[in-house]
């Protein structure tokens, strides 16, 4: 395949063709917050917060979604874009509620992390506390929609490594809801596999295995990076 | 006749502990009330979540006592989940209780109540603190804050944060203590040992020459309540319900905490936000009890440990049959620390805390659990209804305070009743009414100013209901 030449943050870099902004990065070691991605499953550019410039265009694109092209010039960090960033995360925390002190995730949460990093020690909008329900119907994974952030690293998880596609999205904006087959409760799903995966992808508190408290949660993505990786490169012999 | 005013929360002054004295027709004190914040809108809060979640969410009700909360919450949990935990994550939950007690009852006592009868009652507010113990008694005052600090110690090693260890969790404990933190608690113990002996030598003295407050403070017959062993013994995390009358006899015994709602009744008075529990078979007006160290060690047979027993000898001649002064709740206090400290000692001996099975796993077996466990105040419940799913439905917590609520009134009634001269409300008074209510180590958060006094708001209420004078005490 042929290679790209482009510079991220003014640096050179060479990429194959069809790699993605945010892989070229990662590979010269230039790194990109990033909220839904998740290696190994594809990107759909959902979160807004691995955003960046490119010479050319007054629009801010997304990096894990725009590929690269020769003579591209990318900035990963401006003045610009940490206010975006900030701003967008700002806005996901109004969204829902967050309570990080009672949380399962407190402590292993990217959302959290990605707050500190960037430096969000308030938030200029006004909550909206919305009415979210937990379902706990399923007997080991329970789901709590107060800290869904939306990204979908859970339906694509289920969709695209285990195969069972249980988890999809329903609803418009803001009252989008992750739900099980055609919105059941998930203990009555016939399609879910009780894998996990789901509970391993998800970024935030909202997944989680049941019967954990407080700062519990720590998710192993290894594992799936380990499944996709092995599919990709055809370790398992099926 | 005299009435009643309605307490609208939006009268309470942030922080002001509030008090009503409530005046008959000639004038004299014939009632009172101390408003006790409660629970009802956390319970509110938490039904929809999920039961597990609770020990992480119940310890930040209260900033005074999250360790109980955690107990509680994490046996109520054990109860919806129907197991027996393992032996060593008993013993582990025991260790921090045992903690919570001393670190809770050395803060009551050294920080907060010791200044006013060591350096008088009247002495000026600047001075009536812990700062001002440290001023005339140093070695004793520091005593008292490593004394503190040692049961925090405990609570640290194994709840890894002082303040919200989410580390009881139904159906055992998260992690056991380790050999440093053990040691680091066995080496302590000795210090702990000789700051309490120093104290309770100080305290005795103390009643030699305050005769009057004894008879003062909330003297008056009641009933009281607390957890026991099968046996009888002195119980803080286990065991059943007792309950004592004011002559010693035993009138309810081996009450399973889930059946409380037999034994206590939760009055909800009209225009009134608070709860007042009382011993239900007797009503409201004579089922009045008290929770707490005071009432534990009345309804206890024995403590369990030498020292501590021998102690509770000596205490028990503090009154016919039950010890009924409040102002005893300082004795009682010490004497709980002493055992503490003796069940700690114990404690470490045994091999089971460094255990690695510490956490039974399991569905929801039961649509309900009740937890209960001695908070340093009194006995705690925590009721938990759920669905199927374990999502709460329902959630009821009776908390040390509300139950001594009635209690605390009528101390305040019979203090006022000895200081009012006419309307006139002194400082002399009020510095008396403060202590009164700290001798059952409300937890508020206004009653533990620990430097300076107590800010309070008291209202002199005329037979009409009108407000015959207003006071306001920064
Ligand atoms: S999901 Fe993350 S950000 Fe949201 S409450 Fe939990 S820890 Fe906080
Ligand atoms: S449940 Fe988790 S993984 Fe799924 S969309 Fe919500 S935040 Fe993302
Ligand atoms: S990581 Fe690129 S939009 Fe979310």
């Amino acid at each position: 395949m042929a290679a790209k030449t482009l510079t991220i943050d003014g640096k050179q870099i060479s990429a194959e063709a069809g790699t993605t902004v945010l892989q070229a990065a990662r590979e010269a070691g230039i790194r990109i917050p990033t909220l839904c991605h998740l290696e190994g499953i594809m990107d759909i550019g959902a979160c807004r917060l691995c955003l960046v410039e490119v010479k050319g265009t007054t629009k801010l694109l997304s990096a894990c979604t725009t590929k690269v092209f020769e003579g591209m010039e990318v900035t990963t960090t401006s003045e610009r874009l940490q206010k975006y960033r900030r701003m967008t995360l700002e806005l996901l925390f109004a969204e829902r509620n967050h309570v990080c002190a009672v949380c399962v995730a407190n402590g292993h949460c990217e959302l959290q992390s990605l707050a500190y990093e960037q430096g969000m020690d308030h938030v200029r909008y006004d909550y909206c506390f919305p009415k979210w329900g937990m379902d706990l119907t399923h007997p080991s994974l329970g789901m709590d929609h107060n800290r869904c952030i939306l990204c979908t690293r859970c339906v694509r998880v289920c969709w695209y490594i285990e195969g069972a596609g249980t988890k999809n999205v329903a609803g418009r904006g803001g009252r989008s809801m992750v739900i099980s087959d055609m919105n059941e409760p998930w203990g009555d799903s016939e399609t879910c596999t009780s894998c996990g995966k789901c509970v391993m992808s998800c970024p935030t508190g909202a997944l989680f295995s049941k019967g954990s408290t407080a700062g519990e949660s720590e998710r192993d993505r290894s594992k799936l990076e380990f499944i996709v990786n092995a599919r990709e490169k055809k370790q398992w012999t099926v | 006749m005299s009435k009643r005013i309605i307490i609208d929360p939006v009268t309470r002054i942030e922080g002001h502990a509030k008090i009503s004295v409530f005046l008959d027709d000639a004038g004299n004190v014939s009632d009172a009330e101390f408003h006790v914040v409660e629970f009802r809108g956390f319970e509110k809060f938490c039904e929809g979540r999920s039961f597990s979640e609770m020990p992480g969410i119940t310890p930040r009700i209260c900033g005074i006592c999250p360790v109980s909360h955690l107990l509680a919450s994490a046996k109520a949990g054990d109860a919806i989940m129907a197991v027996n935990i393992p032996p060593a994550a008993d013993k582990l939950r025991r260790l921090m209780n045992l903690g919570q007690i001393v670190q809770s009852h050395a803060l009551s006592f050294f920080h907060l109540s010791a200044p006013d009868f060591l350096l008088g009652w009247d002495a000026p507010a600047e001075t009536r603190n812990v700062f001002g113990l440290i001023a005339s008694n140093e070695g004793l005052a520091r005593a008292g804050i490593r004394l503190r600090q040692f049961g925090q110690e405990i609570i640290e090693v194994l709840g890894g944060k002082k303040i919200h260890p989410a580390w009881a969790v139904p159906g055992g404990v998260r992690s056991a203590l380790s050999a440093e933190g053990a040691a680091k608690i066995r080496a302590w113990l000795p210090e702990a040992h000789q700051t309490t002996q120093v104290a309770l030598g100080l305290f005795k003295k103390v009643l030699e020459t305050h005769e009057r407050e004894t008879q003062l403070y909330g003297n008056f017959p009641s009933l009281f309540m607390g957890l026991v062993a099968p046996d009888g013994t002195w119980e803080h995390h286990g065991g059943r319900l007792r309950f004592t009358d004011s002559s010693g006899s035993t009138i309810a015994d081996q009450i399973e905490p889930r059946d409380y709602k037999t034994v206590i009744g939760e009055s909800s008075e009209d225009g009134s936000y608070l709860k007042s529990p009382y011993y239900l078979p007797l009503g409201r007006e004579d089922g009045i009890y008290r929770v707490g160290p005071l009432a534990r060690l009345n309804v206890c047979s024995r403590m369990g440990v030498p020292k501590a027993d021998e102690e509770l000898r000596n205490f028990r001649s503090f009154g016919h049959g039950s010890v009924t002064s409040s102002f005893l709740y300082h004795y009682a206090r010490l004497i709980e620390i002493l055992a503490s400290l003796e069940y700690i000692e114990r404690a470490l001996a045994d091999p089971d805390l460094s255990s690695q099975d510490l956490r039974a796993d399991a569905g929801i077996n039961s649509l309900r659990g009740v937890g209960a466990s001695e908070a340093p105040r009194g006995t705690l419940f925590h009721d938990y209804t759920v669905d199927r799913d374990g999502k709460l439905l329902k959630v009821n917590l009776i908390v040390a305070t509300g139950q001594n609520n009635l209690a605390m009134n009528r101390t305040v009634a019979q203090i006022a009743r000895h200081f009012l001269k006419g309307t006139e409300v002194t400082e002399p008074m009020l510095n008396r009414i403060e202590h009164g209510i700290r001798c059952y180590d409300p937890c508020l958060s206004c009653s533990t100013h620990a430097a300076g006094k107590m800010a309070l708001h008291l209202q002199l209420v005329g037979p009409d209901g009108s407000v015959v004078k207003d006071v306001v005490r920064d």
